[in-house]
């Protein structure tokens, strides 16, 4: 059963645009991308949009769709009414190249900034060792495909452009955490996720759990066990003396 | 210069939020709670009168434990620590301050409160209103960090909860009686227990913090049990505030003489 959609989508570049309506066909069991592509196909051949798997698995596709930052592959066209307006907007955290395009640059950029796994000193590689039940808690944030969605929705940096520079988001604090929860891992991430990471920013207002694609819990399970961990290290002066006596690292 | 999503450099789409669902009820029905928790705990806590129940042995937990001289007799399980405070003090201070800090810092109330209370955001990609936004970096926000220490003191004060609530099985007669109070205080407890284990400082403390789980397979255990409640903990802060109200205002009747409690046993 086909129906003519009405769409908003804004077209436009880093000088400027605007919302422009369109009417497009839209049939049974599609999703946003598919009518994104027909629209692009039919009436705007210069529309730019960046896709790839079609399955929300690669994280190419996100956008903000009534609003919400949603992947367009993965937002089923049922969940509006025929006669709603669907609204397509460019993620608005990051610089748009242009239509719904963005410059996600950021997000690389931070991810260099998080140091790799250290392993101990005293192993070399081939003589890592450790149990599933050691690493099964991080494999949760190894879901991630990097669409950027809890980043962009994340107020810190998508309400504040200024605190872009010492805050790198949660899904950068995930990564954080994954090492620190790592078994094997040796470097200091507690100290840098508050200092260099900008975790105090964080308000766990659990908007980056909200929008993520994988259903990760990115708040409960990672960012607020961070954060109870930077508590040990640098807040919690029983923890502090405890680990001075015993002589043994947090 | 334009800042958030009005950035240069970021797509100029003329709409602070582009969300046509009712994006603002969530945060306006907790708020409205959360609003009405803090006034009828403020009006309770200074009032300083019914709270005990001498029949029935029914203790509030808004005042429990009672340990100034000026409590009526028979709350004071615990005995009396100090002697009559001020009229303007409420001898529920210490019980006041712990709870009050414990829920305050909850990682739960802390997302509720900024996003109902504070707007920080009021919903997701909702433009915040503040201009510029520090987190919970610096006084008094960093103190939040202190949670856990709040934990302890609400696992101190849920043991005394328990007592208290072993102590409603009293009737009558003096021997051994349930009332719908007793059936009440017993389900408040029920749901102050799960809040409180299901809270993110107690799943850190019971073996979060590890880093290896297979060297304390007891810690484990209890870690896993805890992370089984935690997703839930929001329902149970809720379920919790509710019961706490529901407890209060029912002993707070009967000690006034609003009406009489139901029994079913003695």
């Amino acid at each position: 059963m086909s129906y003519k959609g009405k769409f908003r989508v804004w077209r436009g570049d880093s000088e400027g645009g605007e919302l422009k309506d369109y009417e497009v066909e839209v049939n049974e069991g599609e999703v946003v991308l598919d009518v994104i592509h027909r629209l692009q196909a039919t009436q705007t051949p210069d529309m730019a949009v960046r896709w790839n798997c079609k399955a929300g698995k690669c994280g190419s596709c996100s956008a903000e769709i009534n609003g919400m930052p949603k992947l367009m592959c993965m937002c089923r066209m049922n969940t509006f009414e025929e006669d709603e307006v669907v609204t397509v907007t460019p993620m608005r955290t990051f610089p748009v190249i242009r239509d719904l395009v963005t410059d996600v640059s950021f997000n690389y950029q931070k991810a260099r900034e998080v140091p790799a796994f250290k392993p101990p000193a005293d192993l070399k590689p081939g003589e890592y060792r450790m149990q599933q039940v050691d690493v099964e808690r991080s494999q949760e944030f190894r879901k991630c495909i990097e669409c950027f969605l809890c980043q962009d929705t994340c107020h810190v940096i998508r309400d504040h452009e200024e605190n872009k520079e010492s805050f790198s988001g949660p899904r950068f604090l995930m990564r954080v955490a994954e090492l620190d929860m790592h078994p094997l891992d040796a470097a200091d991430r507690q100290n840098a996720a508050q200092d260099q990471h900008g975790l105090g920013f964080c308000n766990i207002t659990k908007c980056c759990t909200e929008v993520c694609p994988e259903h990760i819990k990115i708040t409960d399970n990672a960012l607020i066990p961070m954060k109870e961990r930077v508590a040990d290290r640098k807040y919690d002066p029983i923890v502090w003396l405890g680990n001075k006596i015993r002589r043994r690292p947090a | 210069m334009a800042t958030g999503v009005d950035s240069p450099g970021r797509a100029q789409i003329g709409l602070k939020t582009a969300r046509s669902d009712r994006w603002w009820l969530a945060p306006l029905r907790i708020g409205v709670i959360l609003l009405f928790f803090v006034v009828y705990a403020t009006i309770r806590i200074f009032m300083n009168k019914w709270y005990w129940v001498d029949e029935f042995h029914y203790l509030t937990p808004l005042y429990s434990p009672c340990v100034t001289s000026s409590c009526v007799e028979g709350s004071s399980h615990l005995g009396t620590w100090f002697g009559d405070f001020p009229r303007f003090v409420p001898f529920s201070l210490i019980t006041f301050v712990i709870l009050a800090g414990f829920r305050g810092t909850c990682y739960y109330y802390r997302k509720a409160g900024y996003r109902s209370l504070f707007f920080a955001p009021a919903a997701c990609a909702v433009p915040e209103p503040h201009k510029t936004y520090t987190g919970e970096r610096k006084f008094p926000l960093v103190a939040l960090n202190l949670h856990r220490y709040f934990f302890y003191g609400a696992l101190v004060f849920g043991l005394l909860n328990v007592y208290d609530g072993v102590q409603a099985f009293h009737g009558k007669d003096g021997g051994f009686g349930i009332g719908l109070g007793t059936v009440i205080i017993w389900v408040n407890l029920v749901c102050l227990w799960l809040y409180t284990l299901s809270c993110h400082a107690c799943r850190h403390i019971v073996g979060g913090r590890l880093k290896n789980f297979s060297k304390h397979p007891l810690r484990y255990r209890y870690w896993t049990f805890v992370s089984k409640l935690n997703p839930k903990h929001g329902t149970f802060a809720m379920t919790s505030l509710f019961t706490v109200i529901l407890t209060d205002f029912y002993i707070m009747a009967l000690a006034a003489g609003w009406f009489s409690d139901l029994r079913i046993i003695n």
